[in-house]
């Protein structure tokens, strides 16, 4: 296992307006590197939002106004040279609706690849080798590995979404934000990405935003509550719901609202 | 009385039936308006089709018009119209295209481009014989074009340039932003993402929305007169370059104006073939547009 002491995503005093309306209040936020953390909180409390700060996709939605520092691996992103693509390489995104893009499994995979390198000196060898790689990683390549040339759009919602997570895996990077990564899946689908989420734990630092507070619950290791743009609490996820140091947070967690 | 009220239960009361008939008068009325869109087509195409009948033949095509553009066939004036429509198409289409995509994926919500929006809508809005004076000082005078089929067909192509934008950003926007999303987080350039996922996906929008515009230009009159279209000219039979860019044209849409109001003595059927040609020829555009459009849709899925 990792370091548990080093810190994959650091924010300090994190504010970000959407236009007029403020939607990240102050928010100052560690997340260790190689576990999975999960953000919860009512709609419209900023967890997505924060979730896209982190690769910086956020400033493609309109205008955003951002203050404070976002630090990945202790570099500021916020930095004149950082580039936004090695950073969106590093630091990946999964959907809440699976995907794919329109073209085959295997240029989904290769996706990343073709669009990193310089025209054509790709290997063919080089990419069937990263297909059969990020493909086993999530479980699909038994499944699809006679079918790489079959439309990505035609798979099932659960092999759509693995693929979406494999699609990022042959640009090595070092953080997968997810975001409601299960809710447009039924229970085996859901079972079936939690359990893709604890066999890439580890190498990879995983941020996951979730409705589901029996997911959050179940799924991950560390948890942040937010409300109305604050985060509120972060802890480990059993004491987030056992002992929650915070009120909010304690009728959250009971139900009594969201 | 418990059990006759519930025999009643869920039953039609007056005011439903009142309710129900005036739903029925509802649908019939505005049933009737959309079907009295076919009435005006049949009527003119049959029309046109029955007085212009005796004339049209292969010959009615492919020669020139002869003795005072009363006797002979449209060829000149035909291949006229089809260079115009050509040239003009090659024109708008690039330009067009790139504009649309510039404002559909690049564009932020700006006051510079809030002014290229407007003007792009305001431009639609200028008639066409505006068009034909801005052609006729900008091309055929200021740029030294003269009259020709070059000055006609940029005139013609700015003309088109605002319905090719709207339709082509049209397209555009029907490509799910999901896909944009995903390119975006694997660190795809706005450009890597248009070029590989957006323009394939949208291509068979976009082409379908280009022909069918521009084989409206195919009509216009106004626009042409002053900048490149003549009253006669004789050209080489079965010859598809018998005009030049710098050379002057007929088109179907001037030959039928002319033959209707300036020529005395023409053969009553004369000005109906050649509607039916102009029609005819619009109408081909389109089902190509359509054919073409089926089949690039028949290769994308999602």
């Amino acid at each position: 296992m990792s370091d548990p002491q080093k810190l994959a995503i650091t924010t300090r005093a994190l504010n970000l307006w959407y236009a007029k309306f403020q939607a990240l209040i102050d928010v100052t936020v560690d997340i260790k590197h190689g576990i999975i953390t999960s953000l919860i909180g009512p709609s419209g409390c900023g967890k997505t939002t924060l979730l896209r700060c982190f690769n910086r996709v956020n400033e493609r939605y309109g205008y955003v106004t951002t203050t404070g520092e976002i630090k990945l691996h202790g570099k500021n992103i916020y930095d004149d040279d950082v580039s936004l693509v090695e950073l969106r390489k590093s630091a990946g995104m999964v959907f809440q609706r699976p995907n794919p893009l329109p073209i085959s499994v295997y240029e989904n995979v290769v996706f990343g690849l073709r669009i990193h390198k310089e025209g054509g000196d790709l290997k063919r060898s080089v990419l069937d080798e990263a297909v059969e790689v990020a493909l086993t990683e999530v479980g699909l390549w038994q499944d699809l590995k006679d079918r790489l040339d079959m439309r990505a759009t035609n798979l099932q919602l659960e092999q759509q979404q693995k693929l979406c997570i494999a699609r990022l895996l042959p640009l090595k990077p070092e953080i997968i934000l997810m975001d409601e990564p299960c809710s447009a899946l039924d229970v085996e689908g859901t079972r079936a990405i939690e359990e893709l989420m604890f066999a890439l734990k580890g190498r990879y630092t995983i941020v996951i935003v979730t409705h589901n507070m029996a997911q959050a619950r179940r799924a991950s290791d560390e948890c942040i509550f937010m409300l109305l743009g604050e985060l509120i609490e972060h802890s480990r996820t059993e004491e987030l719901f056992l002992t929650p140091k915070n009120p909010k947070t304690a009728d959250y967690i009971e139900g009594r609202y969201g | 009385m418990i059990a006759e009220t519930t025999n009643r239960l869920f039953a039609e009361t007056p005011l439903v039936r009142k309710k129900q008939r005036r739903e029925w008068v509802a649908r019939l009325i505005f049933g009737m308006m959309a079907a009295a869109m076919i009435i005006p087509l049949l009527l003119i195409i049959g029309y046109l089709v029955y007085q212009g009948a005796p004339l049209i033949s292969w010959d009615f095509l492919t020669t020139n018009p002869v003795g005072g553009m009363r006797r002979g066939g449209i060829w000149s004036a035909l291949l006229g119209t089809i260079w115009l429509v050509g040239v003009s198409l090659l024109i708008a289409a690039p330009i067009g295209v790139m504009a649309a995509v510039y404002l559909n994926e690049y564009a932020r919500d700006n006051w510079f481009n809030r002014i290229i929006n407007l003007a792009v809508i305001n431009l639609a809005g200028v008639p066409s014989i505006v068009h034909a004076l801005f052609g006729l000082g900008a091309f055929v005078l200021f740029a030294r074009m003269g009259r020709s089929v070059l000055a006609a067909s940029l005139t013609l192509a700015i003309m088109t340039l605002p319905v090719i934008i709207a339709s082509t950003r049209e397209a555009l926007a029907s490509v799910p932003r999901t896909f944009r999303e995903a390119c975006w987080n694997v660190g795809a350039t706005r450009w890597q993402t248009i070029r590989r996922i957006v323009l394939p996906n949208s291509i068979s929008g976009i082409l379908t929305g280009v022909i069918l515009q521009v084989s409206r230009t195919a009509g216009e009159t106004a626009p042409i007169m002053f900048t490149g279209a003549v009253f006669f000219r004789s050209i080489s039979e079965g010859d598809f370059f018998a005009y030049g860019l710098k050379e002057q044209c007929m088109a179907l849409s001037m030959h039928l104006y002319t033959v209707t109001t300036q020529v005395t003595g023409a053969p009553k059927p004369l000005p109906y073939a050649i509607a039916v040609v102009l029609l005819g020829t619009v109408l081909l555009v389109n089902a190509t547009a359509i054919v073409l459009r089926v089949y690039l849709r028949s290769r994308k899925k999602w």
